[in-house]
């Protein structure tokens, strides 16, 4: 179902979903109600104040819009995730987060109204202090408290379309976490690429990048062009992502960053959305597709616990195409946001027969490690793991939807599989 | 260009709109619903189209409010250099069979109050020294066909009004621009499924703004439909039978 007018179209609907890109199955109907309310023409902007930043837009808006709108004019999200193929309320129900998570927070953190329609059919506007118990868990609920029909929130003004990036080559996953670090106290923006399948002694090697904005000085006078955008067409054959072709692509990319470190100004486009250059790459994983499996783990855990989660990946040959790690700085607004202080690692995984084993297993050990996963991401984590996961935060989501939706009018595939209903 | 804008809310006109927004140009929006018009209004504001964007109430249903509403755009913009249409109603011929009260409704308004509408901003472009009226007809008006006959005959004689139209008054400087849709995604296509060549309202829009400022009379959009309604045309009879197109 697809309308310009989500409030008119709304009442029925179990679901809400944007542009679909959330990698599990988030934005998917329970099988029992086939019917999902997409947002994407419902995408004007309905408030900007030049001078506050201050942005009201409906929530099927696209960040790549909202991008080539306003960047040129010299504002920015205040948070963007690692790609701009996503609505205003995706970013509010994943509550996502971005390179800068160390020092901003999530996009939740940002938002200051929203307009939803709730379960007994009312359009209501809820904040920080208007049914705040309906905002907290509207960010990072995943669509489950009611549909997102207006985000308001802030944009920050940015000097230049140009990032100054620094990138550093990386031994293990020890220097990794320590140059994490060191790089929150002065950049805005960083991440780090791991190379999954180096075991033993450079376990963690890899690549980190960390950037801030270029000052209209230094950057070049021109804004950035918008050069050929290649697009796979056909699903590759999933062959050609093997543990040869991937260990391939890890090494070259690895040696890529043949200096210590290098640094340079490149495009707001290349540094904050590098996957966005091949339109449709997941095509690359073949008819089975892959999954993302990202979690986080807490600062209490110590240093070594994302050796251990990395271990188990690749002690069962689970070969990762490509590994993300990130430090968080502190704890999302909402009940189920993802993130908390410590480290977040994504992986990218070919889905294969043992999949399901494969990410059982990592679960079992981030549960040890009293971490958890990022829902926008999953399709393969078992109820049971969860539950033991959220805990607490869980049983709050559950007393705020009771008391909101009783009746459970607002499901989708992945609630029915995590949270029973 | 000043532009009076019929439709601007949804679909292609709004793809359109936001396109003329952000080169700059002045738009006046009519419409029905105040609320929806207001939210428009804003959004073309912020894409360019001036800190003020005015709305002007135009009921289609309502050929009575035709000719205030153009003078009131015309006030509004100071002139006016183009008038658009891209209002209109949507349904299958089963439900056109079935409800003949919705029969008649969307006959009255994609064509007898179409044709009203652009006689009120003919006679406004006129009354400027000429300019450009843009009026998106449709494909479904090209050959009687099994899925769009009451839709597609009012098409068609939206299509013949706008040729005479053309006709008479190239000569005193107005431009009509009819534009033909294959199908296009948007909203109003939604419950169907698309068939091949199916357009994007981004697309059509870019085409439909080239036309506009060329002058081109007639414009199918995306254009491999061109030549698809061509070969439509040409079918014998016996085949049209047959078909379920």
């Amino acid at each position: 179902m697809v309308s310009e007018d989500l409030e008119r179209v709304s009442a029925d609907v179990c679901l809400s979903r944007g542009l679909g890109r959330s990698y599990g199955d988030a934005s998917l109907p329970p099988e029992d109600q086939p019917n999902v309310l997409n947002t994407r023409l419902a995408d004007r902007i309905l408030s900007f104040d030049e001078t506050s930043g201050a942005f009201r837009a409906e929530s099927g808006l696209s960040l790549t819009e909202l991008n080539r709108l306003l960047m040129p004019r010299g504002y920015f999200t205040p948070v963007s995730p690692g790609t701009s193929i996503v609505t205003l309320g995706g970013m509010v129900a994943a509550d996502i987060h971005g390179k800068n998570q160390h020092k901003d927070g999530n996009f939740g953190d940002h938002v200051t109204s929203m307009k939803m329609r709730v379960a007994d059919g009312s359009v209501i506007e809820c904040s920080p202090t208007q049914h705040p118990d309906l905002f907290r868990a509207t960010i990072g609920g995943m669509g489950l408290t009611g549909h997102i029909l207006e985000v308001e929130f802030n944009l920050r003004r940015i000097p230049s379309q140009w990032i100054w990036q620094e990138s550093r080559r990386i031994r293990d996953i020890d220097e990794f976490q320590d140059a994490l670090e060191d790089a929150a106290t002065e950049w805005p923006y960083t991440m780090g690429w791991i190379d999954c399948l180096a075991r033993g002694k450079s376990m963690g090697r890899g690549i980190m990048m960390t950037g801030r904005w270029a000052e209209s000085a230094e950057a070049p006078p021109k804004p950035p062009k918008k050069g050929f955008q290649p697009s796979l067409r056909f699903d590759w054959p999933s062959w050609v992502l093997n543990g040869l072709t991937i260990r391939l692509f890890n090494e070259l990319y690895y040696r890529k960053q043949w200096r210590r470190k290098s640094s340079g100004i490149v495009s707001n486009q290349s540094f904050t959305y590098p996957l966005d250059a091949i339109h449709s790459w997941n095509r690359m994983y073949g008819r089975r597709g892959f999954t993302q499996y990202q979690c986080v783990l807490p600062r209490e855990a110590g240093r070594s616990s994302a050796k251990r989660v990395l271990e188990v990946l690749t002690s069962r040959g689970g070969a990762s195409f490509l590994c993300v790690i990130k430090d968080f700085g502190r704890e999302g607004l909402g009940v189920l946001s993802f993130p908390r202080p410590g480290i977040t690692l994504a992986l990218d995984i070919a889905v294969r027969d043992d999949t399901q084993a494969l990410v059982d297993a990592l679960n079992e050990q981030v549960l040890q490690e009293g971490g958890r996963i990022y829902l926008a991401k999953d399709s393969f984590t078992r109820r049971e793991h969860f539950e033991a996961m959220e805990g607490q935060r869980l049983d709050e989501f559950r007393a705020i939807r009771d008391r909101w939706d009783p009746q459970r009018r607002f499901r989708s595939a992945q609630s029915v599989r995590l949270l029973g209903d | 260009m000043r532009v009076a804008f019929l439709g601007a809310t949804k679909g292609m006109g709004r793809a359109l709109a936001r396109l003329m927004a952000e080169r700059g140009d002045s738009l006046c929006l009519l419409g029905r619903n105040p609320t929806d018009l207001q939210r428009s209004a804003a959004d073309l504001s912020v894409r360019g189209a001036g800190a003020v964007v005015p709305c002007v109430p135009c009921d289609l249903e309502k050929p009575g409010m035709f000719a205030p509403a153009i003078d009131a755009a015309r006030a509004a913009l100071g002139g006016l250099d183009a008038v658009d249409v891209t209002a209109g109603i949507f349904a299958t011929q089963d439900e056109l069979e079935a409800d003949p009260g919705l029969a008649e409704r969307l006959v009255h308004i994609d064509f007898g109050n179409t044709v009203l509408f652009c006689e009120a901003a003919k006679k406004g472009l006129l009354a400027e020294g000429g300019g450009t009226l843009c009026v998106f007809s449709s494909v479904a008006g090209e050959r009687g066909r099994k899925p769009v006959i009451i839709y597609g005959a009012a098409k068609a004689g939206l299509t013949r009004y706008l040729e005479g139209l053309d006709h008479k008054h190239h000569a005193d400087g107005l431009n009509v621009v009819t534009v033909k849709p294959g199908f296009v995604k948007t909203s109003m296509t939604s419950a169907l499924e698309p068939p091949p060549f199916a357009g994007e309202p981004d697309a059509v829009a870019r085409q439909v703004l080239r036309a506009i400022d060329r002058g081109t009379p007639v414009v199918y959009a995306p254009s491999p439909w061109r030549l698809v309604m061509a070969v439509i045309r040409a079918l014998p009879r016996a085949i049209m039978r047959r078909v379920g197109f």
